[in-house]
C-alpha cells in the first residue's frame, strides 16, 4: 500500500510540475486566423497572426506568416483579446472567507497598516485563481478589505500564474472613506475627514523636514515610505467612497495634497462625472450596483459606467466577489446593456485597468513588447454564453483545468463512488 | 402518501350550522362547547390585478415555458389571462397590438428564493427583518409580517422580468419560518401582493448557518445546535413534536364528534406550521448545500412522512442528482456562485444542467437583490456551460428552469409559469434573445397589466422611500 501511494504521489508531482504556469521559458506560439482586438475594444485586426516568444508578443499582423518552430493555435472564426483584469478583488488573500480559516485580506485588529504590503500574504495556489484564469481573466488588483483603521494597506497587481505572480507590489495605498470606516474612526465622518487631512498634513510636514534636514539619516519607517510615495505622486491612493458629498471631500483632499487618486466603489460618482474627469480621477465600480443599499448610495444606477465614460472618466470594473472574479466580464456586458459603448467596456477590462493601476507598460494591449496575456474566445467575449478556448498568460498556454472542472468531470456521469474511479 | 385525514380542519367548521350538525349526532347527554377550529388563512390575500388592456403581441420568438418555441409567434392576453398562443391570432376589437419582430416573449420569471421586503434596501439595521434568531426552530415566524412593500428591489426585479417570487425567512435557524409567495406588483400592505391561492412554504436550513449562529457561544451554552448532528436532532425533535401536536388535535376532533364536551389542545403557533407541513398543506423549501446534508434530509423526510419541495442553493446537487430525481425534490440553484464558505466550496458551473440531465427538477434562483434582476443571464450561463460539458439542452427547454419548475415547486403551476390559455397573463417581452447579456425586458406583464416599461420610465413605479431622494425615477 505504501508503495502504491508513493507511485501515485510521484505521478501527481509530475502532473503538477507540468501544470505550473508563469515560467520564464515560455514556448513560441502563433495565434492565427482570429478577429483580434489589440487595444481594448479597438485596434481590430482581421485574420490576425499574433506571434508570442519569450512570454511577450513579438508581432501582430493581419495574415502574417508563422515562422518555423512556432506552435499554432488556430483562432479561425474566433475572437481574440488581451487577458482581462478584475480591478478590485482579494484574490490570493482569501480562500474560504466564512468560517474557513484565516482571511489575509482582513486584519481587523491592526491599526497601523499604512505601509503594510499584501504581497507576503499572497497565495497563488488559491483555487479561485485557476477558476478565474480559465475564464479569460488573467490579471487582478488585490487588496485588504478590512483593518482597524481607515487605511487598508498597500495593494498589489497580480497575474493569475502559479509563479512570478506579482506584477506590481505596493501598487496603491488603500483608503476606506466610506460609512463603515467613519464608524470605525471616531464614529463620524467629521472625525474621519479631519483625521485623514491631519494625518496627511503631518506626513507631509515630516517628509519636508526630512528632505530639508539631511542629517536626520534615520531609516524611514514603512509608513513614512508609503506616505512619501503617495505625496510625491509615485503611488496612487485607492479611495473607497460612495456618497456624492463624500466624493466632493475626496476631490478637495486630492487637490490639497496633489495626489493621484483612484475612486473605488463610487456609488454616486456619476453625479460628479465632470468634476472627476477634470480632476483626473478614475473610477473603479461595480456596474450591477443599482440599489440604495444604504444612505451613501441612494443614487446608484447601472447606467453609471456609461455616464462616467461619456464625461471622459476612465472606468474599470469590480467583479461580484473574489471566488467569481471571472464574472467581471459579465459585469462589463451589463454595463454595455445599460448604455456604455462595447469598446469602452472592453477598454475597462484591459487598457483602462492597466493605466489606472500603473502596469500599462507591460499589460493591457496585444502589441510587440507586451506580456502575452491573450485569450481566444468562442464568441463575443462579453456575452454570457461565450467562453475561452485558449488562455495565454505571459506567454504560457494555460491548461483550461481547475478544481471546478475536475469536480465537473468526476460527476459528469453519476457513479456510486467516483473517488475510486480516477 | 400525505396524511389527508386532517383535511376537514381546513374547512371553516366554526359556523353555528356545522356545530349544530355535529351536536345533533351526539348521543351524549352533556352540552358541548362550540367546536374550535384553527383559521388557516388569517392574513388573506387582498391582491387585485391592476387594470389591463387586451394585448396582442405579434411576430415574436415565443418560448412557451414548456419546452416549445414558436418563431413569428403571437400571444393574446385578455382580462388578465392568457387567451391564445400561436402564429395567426386575430386582434380582438380595441386590442393593443405590439409588433415584436426581432423580440422574444417568455413566461414571467419566478424567483423561488428572494429576501426582498424582509431584507430590503436600504439594508440598514432597522430593516434587518429576515432571521428570527433566538431559537433554532421558529416555524411561528412568517415572512409576510416583515414584508416591506416599499422595497425598491421589487421594481428592479420587475425590470428583470420577475412576475412572481417567494419571499423567505433567512437561514440562521433550523426552521426559519413561513415564506410567502407574491405577485410582483406594488402594494400598500403585504396582503396586497400575496399570490391568491398560493400555498404557504416553510424555510428550513441545513449545515453551517444554524450551527454557526447557535454554536459560537454568543447565545450561551444552552443553545443547540453546535454541530450537524445537533442540526438533525433539532429537525427530528421538531417533527416529533409536531406529530404529537397533530395527534392531540386529532383526538380532540374524534372526542368532539363522539359528543364529548372537550377542550381543544392549547394553540402552539410553532407547531401549527410544522403540523401544516405534515398535513401536506405547507411546502418545505430547505437551504442545503452539501450532497450528504441533502441525503440525510431525504431520509428525515421519509421518516416523518413529509415532502421537501425544494433544496435551496443545492450547490452539490450534481453529486446526487439521480437521488433527487427519484425522490422528486427540486433543486433551486445559482448558475455559478460558490466558494464563499466550506459547504459552497465544491460548486461547479454545470450544476444546473447536470441536475436537469439526471431528470431532476432544476430551478434558477437568486437569493440576491442584484441577481434577481438577471436570472435570464444566469440560465444562459448554465445552459452554455452545460452544452460545453456535452449536455444538449435547447433555450426553450432551459426556460423551464425560470418559470415552470419554480411554479411547480411553489404549488402555483396551475396558475402561472407557462404560456397556456387560461393561465395568468404573467409575461415578459424581451428586447431580443434573453440568453444574451445585452437583452433587457422591454415590458413585464403581471395578470396582463404592465408593471414595467423600459421605454417609458416615467410610467414605472417609484417606491415611497425613493421619493425626494437623489436618483429618484432614474434609469436603474
Amino acid at each position: 500500500m505504501r508503495k502504491f501511494i508513493s507511485i501515485a504521489a510521484l505521478a501527481s508531482t509530475t502532473f503538477i510540475a507540468a501544470a505550473f504556469t508563469g515560467s520564464v521559458s515560455a514556448e513560441d506560439i502563433a495565434i492565427t486566423g482570429g478577429r483580434a482586438f489589440t487595444n481594448g475594444g479597438s485596434g481590430e485586426v482581421e485574420n490576425a497572426t499574433i506571434l508570442v516568444s519569450g512570454g511577450k508578443v513579438t508581432s501582430v499582423a493581419s495574415g502574417g506568416a508563422v515562422p518555423d518552430g512556432y506552435r499554432v493555435i488556430d483562432a479561425s472564426g474566433k475572437w481574440v483579446t488581451a487577458g482581462f483584469m478584475a480591478a478590485d478583488t482579494t484574490l490570493g488573500l482569501s480562500e474560504v472567507a466564512l468560517s474557513g480559516g484565516i482571511v489575509d485580506a482582513s486584519a481587523p485588529k491592526e491599526k497601523n497598516v499604512v505601509g503594510i504590503s499584501v504581497v507576503p500574504a499572497y497565495n497563488p495556489a488559491s483555487v479561485f485563481i485557476a477558476n478565474t484564469r480559465i475564464e479569460g481573466v488573467t490579471r487582478a488588483m488585490t487588496r485588504m478589505t478590512n483593518t482597524g483603521d481607515m487605511f487598508l494597506g498597500l495593494g498589489a497587481i497580480v497575474k493569475m500564474t502559479d509563479r512570478d505572480a506579482i506584477v506590481q507590489d505596493k501598487a496603491f495605498l488603500v483608503l476606506d472613506l466610506d460609512e463603515g470606516s467613519a464608524n470605525e474612526v471616531g464614529g463620524s465622518r467629521a472625525v474621519l475627514w479631519h483625521k485623514l487631512n491631519d494625518t496627511f498634513q503631518s506626513a507631509k510636514d515630516k517628509m519636508d523636514k526630512a528632505d530639508g534636514d539631511k542629517k536626520d539619516a534615520k531609516r524611514p519607517s514603512a509608513n513614512d515610505m508609503a506616505f512619501k510615495a503617495v505625496l510625491s505622486g509615485d503611488m496612487p491612493v485607492y479611495a473607497i467612497v460612495n456618497r456624492k458629498a463624500d466624493i466632493e471631500q475626496l476631490i478637495a483632499f486630492q487637490k490639497r495634497f496633489g495626489l493621484r487618486v483612484i475612486l473605488g466603489g463610487g456609488g454616486e460618482a456619476w453625479m460628479l462625472a465632470d468634476m472627476l474627469a477634470a480632476a483626473g480621477i478614475s473610477v473603479v465600480l461595480d456596474p450591477t450596483a443599482n440599489l440604495p443599499g444604504n444612505f451613501d448610495v441612494l443614487a446608484r444606477t447601472s447606467a453609471a459606467a456609461g455616464r462616467l465614460h461619456a464625461a471622459g472618466v476612465k472606468v474599470a470594473f469590480i467583479p461580484p466577489g473574489t471566488p467569481n472574479a471571472r464574472l467581471v466580464v459579465q459585469n462589463a456586458g451589463i454595463a454595455v446593456s445599460m448604455g456604455m459603448p462595447w469598446e469602452a467596456a472592453m477598454d475597462a477590462l484591459t487598457v483602462n485597468a492597466a493605466e489606472i493601476f500603473g502596469v500599462a507598460d507591460s499589460y493591457g494591449k496585444i502589441a510587440p513588447g507586451m506580456d502575452a496575456d491573450i485569450v481566444v474566445w468562442d464568441g463575443d467575449p462579453l456575452e454570457v454564453m461565450s467562453s475561452p478556448d485558449a488562455v495565454l498568460i505571459a506567454g504560457d498556454d494555460i491548461p483550461l483545468v481547475s478544481r471546478a472542472t475536475k469536480l465537473r468531470d468526476r460527476y459528469k456521469d453519476l457513479d456510486r463512488a467516483p473517488a475510486f474511479d480516477r | 402518501m400525505k396524511n389527508r385525514k386532517f383535511g376537514w380542519l381546513r374547512a371553516a367548521a366554526t359556523s353555528v350550522a356545522a356545530t349544530a350538525l355535529l351536536a345533533a349526532c351526539t348521543p351524549g347527554d352533556g352540552e358541548q362547547g362550540e367546536f374550535v377550529d384553527i383559521d388557516r388563512d388569517p392574513f388573506p390575500s387582498s391582491y387585485t390585478p391592476l387594470p389591463s388592456d387586451t394585448t396582442l403581441i405579434t411576430g415574436a420568438t415565443v418560448l412557451d415555458g414548456m419546452g416549445g418555441m414558436i418563431e413569428g409567434g403571437s400571444v393574446l392576453m385578455e382580462g388578465g389571462k392568457l387567451v391564445a398562443i400561436g402564429t395567426d391570432i386575430a386582434a380582438p376589437d380595441g386590442a393593443t397590438v405590439i409588433d415584436a419582430a426581432g423580440r422574444w416573449v417568455t413566461p414571467g420569471i419566478i424567483d423561488v428564493h428572494s429576501h426582498l421586503g424582509v431584507y430590503p434596501s436600504p439594508g440598514v439595521q432597522s430593516h434587518s427583518d429576515g432571521n428570527e434568531v433566538g431559537d433554532p426552530v421558529t416555524a411561528d415566524a412568517w415572512a409576510e409580517h416583515a414584508l416591506w412593500p416599499q422595497d425598491p428591489g421589487f421594481i428592479r426585479a420587475a425590470a428583470g422580468g420577475i412576475t412572481s417570487l417567494q419571499l423567505l425567512p433567512g437561514s440562521a435557524n433550523l426552521v426559519g419560518g413561513r415564506s410567502v409567495t407574491i405577485k410582483n406588483v406594488p402594494g400598500r400592505v403585504s396582503q396586497d401582493m400575496k399570490f391568491p391561492g398560493a400555498p404557504y412554504g416553510m424555510k428550513m436550513a441545513c449545515g453551517e448557518n444554524p450551527k454557526r449562529v447557535y454554536g459560537d457561544g454568543s447565545r450561551g451554552g444552552d443553545f443547540r445546535p453546535h454541530t450537524r448532528m445537533g442540526n438533525v436532532a433539532g429537525y427530528r425533535q421538531a417533527w416529533a413534536d409536531a406529530q404529537e401536536y397533530q395527534r392531540r388535535w386529532d383526538k380532540y376532533e374524534r372526542d368532539y364528534k363522539a359528543g364529548k364536551d372537550v377542550l381543544p389542545p392549547a394553540r402552539d403557533l410553532n407547531l401549527d406550521t410544522l403540523a401544516g407541513v405534515l398535513r401536506g398543506d405547507i411546502l418545505v423549501h430547505m437551504h442545503c448545500y452539501r450532497a450528504d446534508d441533502m441525503g440525510t434530509m431525504l431520509d428525515v423526510m421519509k421518516e416523518f412522512d413529509y415532502h421537501i419541495a425544494s433544496f435551496q442553493h443545492a450547490v452539490e446537487s450534481y453529486k446526487i442528482a439521480d437521488k433527487l430525481a427519484e425522490d422528486n425534490v427540486c433543486s433551486a440553484m445559482w448558475a455559478d456562485w460558490y466558494g464563499f464558505k466550506m459547504e459552497a466550496y465544491d460548486g461547479i458551473r454545470e450544476n444546473i444542467p447536470f441536475v436537469h440531465k439526471a431528470g431532476a427538477c432544476a430551478i434558477v434562483h437568486s437569493d440576491s437583490a442584484s441577481g434577481i434582476q438577471r436570472l435570464n443571464q444566469e440560465a444562459a450561463k448554465a445552459l452554455a456551460d452545460g452544452r460545453k460539458a456535452g449536455v444538449d439542452i435547447s433555450k426553450a427547454v432551459a426556460w423551464t428552469w425560470l418559470s415552470l419548475n419554480p411554479a411547480k415547486s411553489l404549488g402555483v403551476a396551475d396558475k402561472t409559469g407557462t404560456l397556456e390559455p387560461g393561465k395568468d397573463a404573467d409575461v415578459v417581452l424581451w428586447s431580443g434573445d434573453p440568453f444574451s447579456v445585452y437583452t433587457k425586458a422591454d415590458l413585464t406583464f403581471v395578470d396582463g397589466a404592465v408593471i414595467f416599461d423600459r421605454n417609458n420610465p416615467d410610467r414605472n413605479p417609484v417606491m415611497d422611500f425613493e421619493l425626494g431622494q437623489p436618483g429618484e425615477g432614474d434609469v436603474k
